[in-house]
């Protein structure tokens, strides 16, 4: 395969070739190119179809503003939607396809859509499809979406691996053409730590893309040297292939690394990219300026390019779209890409220039004051129809034409936080205004400094003062100065379909249109007519619509105003934002002590917050969870069952105010717990209601040891702390959670004691009368290991909860169980634990659940009036206390076979079913092996005093209604006499 | 954002959480409080447009409240100090 | 003596160790620590018997004392985490107790924490993976609490391009250090 259109010279490396294909024909191209350049210069002008009306498109930039020639990029799963050819960067085996045709790019169907274009005009989906509204979801929509979307996703995971990171500097310098390699060479030759980030895979900006010099030598030779020189410097690291995409709060900057990009797949263990977070107190924004273009009619032909970008693909890709070029100007600047393409090889065919005054020229024809009003060629640019200064038209041959219309700044990081570019009249153009990021400066083309010598001069100045360097700047290197010489000049008088924006398919008729329809704000412009969004958010387009707008509205630019930019600067995979946080690293996981023994056993693991808790073990011939957990029920009540409850939350708490502390944070009395004894906890939120419950043992007069819930340790930690800073800054008290260094075990059921004996030292009397109920120690066991013992039960058993340090607890797991063998001991996990407490009418996370009081769960009286605590006062309020308050009860269905689910309502036995006779609602359910039905507890409308009464609980979700009893909420041992035997 | 911690420095607002209105340090006396107090203290909180006293805690740090006052408009942090150095200067010092 | 076996926080037998390029990543188990927060009104009391035990004055904020037998890390204002020898110290909440008297409250950490050490080439482009600490201007002896993968973590520094020790959540260990490993794959 010939490259038919490589030129001669350029960046590239000629001695690799590189294989690709293109809608599935196999091409060839150089190491250095892009998929653009190769395609290119493989004389393939057309790249895509437009967005609405499906016109051939080829590329119309060399960069990231690229609107038309979007490609899908890879295959399989990692096929990748929407990647602009001209930044993709050529690899051995890249396989690309055109997007938005069918059924090729050549033929379009839906190009007749281009026919309807009258129909198709700005804001076309409001108004034909308004009626019948019924046929907008179903039929108006999908088929929209069909003929407009763009690329298709893969729709599998993606199998690649994002990255995230952090870096810091002093010195963020955003760009690496003239400007921002003259700032980091100042920067980093004074020691400064420097980061240089650059979208482009080469650095050096403009220069790689001019035939200029710098100090008598090329200037891409340069920006070789000055990289090679930074890249020496250990203060200063370049980031290539980095975009940064957005200027936050503070200092802090996004940018997108695109590591892996490049290559077919990435190496093992490599990301395909990373989001680094770089913290600059100082940024240069040095990201250079962006050729825009003129409006005349059918100006998106394939070879209607911008002059610069031929430039470029000339210059550093040795590529050129075709081999006899015309040129389209209002300044200065399009006569350097015919000077370069004519050394080049290339033949122009004429340079258009807008200005009656402008440069002669030898080596080409110069039409001055002349227009290209037209264009020719079905797929590609064949023809351009002049109308020359005194009116007459002419045709001219030519298979490309580059278009200048001046240059517009870079201005998009400035406006990250609400700054509004202002207007310069010299350069045509927005340049970077108002207020800038804090910490932000700007230099070169981006602030309108568009020689190479104001690039270099602006980039050090401004580097320099930055980071407040003393001295004289040292000289810089010598550039070409040229001025600005343009005449503004946007769109071609007359013209129509005209296009402004080429990914919108916005015309200058479509501009026109919106103005005639009354749409004066510049944000309503952009929302009617789409100019300026899909993924180069107008970044060529946005300048002429607002000039056709200003002179519509008969006001200057300025006036109009222009609307800002926000991140990200370029589009960014969703997967860069998620890094490695997806998947089963969506969060921490945090294992029990008992965790690798109980996967021995084969339990089943459920997620509790973070951590993975044992939900029940199976044993053999089990073929349902009910029977596993009616199991480890039954032989609790019966014998001992063990449970792990590490995840409870730990909080130590010692000072001599502890015991005041606590008094505070619970609504319950503290202050007499003795020392050694344990008591049950409530704490409230100040506005009354619950926010967890727990237990509080007194190891020492001045060292509690407090337990959370497991999804509320965190939150009552941080509660903790407030209260200790804020509410109470001198009191004697220290908090430190202790939640994972112990590993803590519930062993509960009649023989629970029997089998503590055979692990407990002798010397610790655990007997009824030597540690009874709610009593607390430190304890050793096994022959020496600290431990902790409490008498507390929350199964309403015998029961006890022993803690050891963690790295013992799986070893102590261990021997529960073998020591155990005799009382055949077994191992229980969340459902039964949560069926013990529904029997025994415990409130947990159902019933703590953010609405409701102390009176609520039953503990009304708990709430202590002798003392103030967190939650005390506005407890009290009438509105908490009403003689109806909801109460905790408990239900059980009438006919024991019936099922009972949390969530239903309940009803009076007869009469309407709906919110206003609703009498309360049900918070957990269970079936209970104990008892041979299932159970629920709930909140009941004076509860208290209707035990014994029949309900009806409704559900109108599941469709349930059954007959239920109130009855105590404490189903199993109501008295209290087992857990004190 | 980054909070300039009075004891560590400059800080990324991602290693805090964020409570709200610093006022809540300032919790009625239960000796002298009307009703209305209580209900000012628990439901009402300034939402200005511009400087703002609010309490942020320093989860994944050094567990400091930190009462940092941030102007709403531009994020502008133009103060920060402990909390518990707050408290004791607003009298709340038992 | 008892007669429970300990397991690692990875619920190994042995540490685990594991090189990438030369970077190595070690489980540290041989590490007791307690928390010491001095009491209420005798913070300067506390700091005089910490200086007499550390033989230096106990580390101001971002700051490490690394020595024998103990080490100490500033974790809040007047609180500090210490660290000594496991084997000789595995009752340090009592040894510090005894210590530093009515001065301090002191609760055991030694289970309450995982411990990776890395060593080798490489510590930086690792860490910059993993948490916002500025490596490139961390010196010997600093020390700050920060967030690795949503966890809260300590970073000790005891050589910028040598050792870094990171304490971590014991029950997230192993999320922890599948983050470690997998940014020194990438990384290196």
């Amino acid at each position: 395969m010939t490259q038919k259109n490589r030129l001669s010279g350029g960046q590239i490396g000629r001695d690799t070739t590189l294989k690709f294909t293109f809608d599935g024909k196999q091409y060839q191209g150089h190491q250095g190119d892009t998929l653009a350049s190769a395609l290119l210069a493989n004389n393939v002008r057309l790249m895509g179809r437009s967005f609405k009306y499906h016109r051939p498109r080829g590329p119309l930039t060399a960069g990231s503003e690229e609107p038309n020639a979007i490609v899908e990029l890879r295959g399989g799963a990692r096929q990748e939607p929407n990647t602009r050819a001209t930044t993709a960067e050529l690899y051995n085996g890249l396989t690309a396809k055109s997007q938005n045709r069918w059924p090729s790019l050549a033929f379009d169907a839906m190009a007749i859509n281009d026919r309807f274009s009258n129909f198709l005009t700005a804001g076309f989906y409001y108004k034909t499809f308004m009626w019948p509204a019924a046929f907008w979801e179903k039929l108006y929509e999908p088929i929209i979406r069909k003929a407009a979307g763009l690329g298709s996703l893969s729709m599998k995971p993606d199998p690649d691996a994002y990255d995230k990171g952090f870096r810091h500097c002093d010195l963020l310098v955003i760009g690496a053409g003239p400007a921002g390699l003259m700032a980091a060479l100042t920067a980093g030759r004074a020691g400064k730590e420097v980061i240089l980030a650059d979208e482009d895979f080469r650095m050096g900006g403009r220069l790689n893309s001019e035939t200029l010099h710098i100090d008598d030598a090329p200037a891409t030779d340069w920006a070789a040297q000055s990289v090679a020189e930074l890249s020496a410097l250990p203060n200063v690291r370049l980031m290539p292939r980095t975009t940064v995409i957005g200027a936050f709060d503070h200092g802090i900057y996004g940018a997108v690394e695109r590591v892996s990009d490049h290559l077919h797949t990435p190496d093992p263990g490599k990301p395909r990219q990373t989001l680094w977070r770089i913290y600059a107190p100082r940024t240069l924004l040095c990201a250079g300026a962006t050729e825009r273009p003129i409006a005349f009619d059918n100006n998106d032909r394939p070879g209607v390019m911008l002059a610069s970008a031929i430039r470029s693909y000339a210059n550093r890709w040795a590529a050129t779209p075709a081999q006899r070029i015309a040129v389209f100007t209002n300044n200065d600047d399009g006569h350097r890409t015919a000077q370069d393409l004519l050394a080049k090889g290339v033949k122009i065919a004429a340079v258009v220039d807008t200005r009656p005054d402008a440069p002669r020229a030898d080596a080409y024809e110069v039409l001055r004051g002349a227009q290209v009003i037209d264009t020719k060629g079905r797929l590609g640019l064949t023809f351009a129809e002049v109308k020359l200064a005194d009116g007459t038209l002419r045709t001219i041959e030519c298979g490309a034409l580059g278009v200048s219309g001046g240059w517009n700044p870079n201005v998009h990081l400035t406006c990250h936080q609400r700054g509004r570019p202002t207007w310069d009249d010299s350069l045509a153009a927005f340049v970077p205004g108002g207020t800038l990021p804090p910490g932000m400066s700007v230099a070169g083309a981006a602030i309108g400094a568009l020689s190479t010598h104001g690039a270099l001069t602006t980039g050090a100045a401004a580097a320099k003062k930055a980071l407040g360097l003393k001295g004289r700047t040292p000289a810089t290197p010598k550039a070409e100065d040229a001025p600005v010489s343009q005449t503004p000049f946007w769109y071609v008088e007359g013209c129509s379909r005209a296009w402004l924006d080429q990914q919108n398919d916005v015309t200058v008729k479509d501009v026109k249109l919106s103005h005639q329809e009354g749409f004066r704000s510049v944000e309503h412009l952009k929302r009617y007519t789409t100019l300026g969004m899909a993924t180069d958010q107008g970044k060529t387009s946005n300048m002429g619509g607002l000039a056709i707008m200003a002179e519509l509205a008969g006001k200057a630019i300025p006036e109009v105003g222009t609307t800002i930019f926000r991140p990200p600067y370029t589009p960014t995979a969703i997967g860069a934002f998620a890094g490695r946080i997806r998947g089963m690293e969506f969060h921490p996981t945090r294992l029990t002590p008992s965790h690798y023994w109980a996967k021995e056993r084969g339990a089943v693991f459920v997620e509790v917050g973070n951590w993975l808790r044992a939900q029940w073990f199976p044993i053999e011939g089990e073929t349902h969870w009910r029977e596993s957990v009616d199991r480890e029920v039954t032989a609790t009540r019966n014998s001992v069952g063990v449970c792990d409850c590490t995840t409870l939350g730990k909080i130590d708490v010692q000072g001599t105010d502890a015991a005041a502390f606590l008094n505070k944070l619970y609504c319950n009395g503290f202050a007499k717990l003795a020392v050694g004894k344990t008591r049950y906890g409530l704490m409230l939120r100040e506005d009354g209601i619950a926010m967890d419950d727990g237990t509080a043992a007194r190891l020492e007069e001045d060292h509690f040891v407090v337990t959370t819930t497991t999804a509320n340790a965190a939150r009552v930690y941080q509660h903790m702390e407030f209260v200790r800073q804020c509410l109470f800054p001198d009191m004697d008290v220290q908090l430190i959670s202790t939640t994972e260094g112990w590993a803590q075990y519930a062993v509960a059921g009649p023989n629970s004691r029997k089998l503590l004996q055979k692990v407990v030292d002798p010397a610790f009397d655990i007997s009824n009368e030597g540690f009874p109920f709610m009593a607390c120690a430190n304890i050793t066991i096994c022959g020496g290991l600290r431990a902790r013992l409490f008498r507390i039960s929350f199964s309403g058993e015998l029961a006890f909860e022993i803690a050891v340090p963690s790295r013992y607890g799986d070893a102590l797991m261990r021997k529960l169980m073998s020591e155990g063998a005799e009382f055949d001991v077994t191992p229980y996990g969340t459902e039964a634990l949560g069926v013990m407490r529904i029997e025994k009418g415990h409130a947990a996370g159902n019933e703590l659940n953010g609405t409701t009081t102390a009176l609520n769960l039953g503990m009304g009286r708990m709430v202590s009036k002798a003392k103030d605590s967190i939650g005390s006062k506005l407890s009290e309020r009438p509105g908490l206390n009403e003689a109806d308050a909801l109460i905790q009860v408990g239900v059980k269905p009438v006919d024991p076979s019936k099922a009972i689910t949390a969530g239903g309502h309940l009803m009076a036995e007869t009469g309407p079913v709906n919110a206003a006779h609703d009498q309360g609602y049900i918070t957990s359910a269970a079936y209970s092996p104990s008892l041979g039905h299932m159970i629920g507890l709930g909140f009941l409308k004076n509860g208290a005093e209707r035990l014994g009464e029949r309900m009806r609980l409704v559900s109108p979700v599941t469709r349930l209604t059954v007959e239920v009893e109130i009855a105590s909420a404490h189903f199993v041992d109501p008295e209290g006499e087992r857990l004190r035997a | 954002m980054i909070i300039n911690h009075p004891l560590l420095g400059p800080r990324d607002s991602a290693e805090f959480t964020y409570k709200g209105d610093a006022n809540l340090i300032n919790r009625p006396d239960p000796e002298t409080a009307s009703p209305q107090d209580w209900h000012d203290y628990a439901y009402l909180r300034d939402n200005p447009a511009g400087p703002h006293r609010e309490l942020w805690f320093h989860d994944g740090g050094d567990r400091s409240w930190l009462v940092v006052t941030r102007n709403t408009l531009t994020h502008e942090i133009t103060a920060v100090e402990l909390a518990r150095d707050v408290a004791r200067a607003e009298g709340r010092s038992k | 003596m008892h007669d429970l076996s300990p397991l690692t926080p990875l619920g190994g037998t042995a540490p685990q160790i594991d090189t990438v390029a030369d970077l190595t990543c070690t489980e540290q188990c041989d590490l007791a620590l307690a928390s010491v927060a001095a009491r209420l009104g005798q913070e300067k009391a506390c700091a005089a018997a910490l200086q007499k035990l550390l033989g230096a004055a106990p580390p101001v904020a971002g700051k490490a004392h690394l020595a024998a037998p103990y080490s100490a890390v500033w974790a809040g204002p007047d609180q500090w985490m210490l660290g000594a020898d496991f084997a000789t110290h595995e009752d340090i909440a009592a040894q510090l107790k005894a210590a530093l008297k009515d001065t301090a409250s002191i609760t055991e950490q030694t289970d309450a924490w995982c411990c990776f050490d890395l060593s080798g080439e490489g510590i930086a482009a690792v860490m910059e993976l993993l948490c916002p600490v500025n490596m490139r201007a961390l010196a010997s002896g600093d020390a700050t609490r920060t967030t690795i993968h949503h966890l809260g973590c300590f970073v000790i520094c005891g050589d910028p391009n040598g050792f870094v020790r990171i304490l971590g959540p014991r029950a997230s260990a192993g999320s922890l250090h599948h983050a470690i490993l997998t940014a020194m794959r990438s990384a290196l």
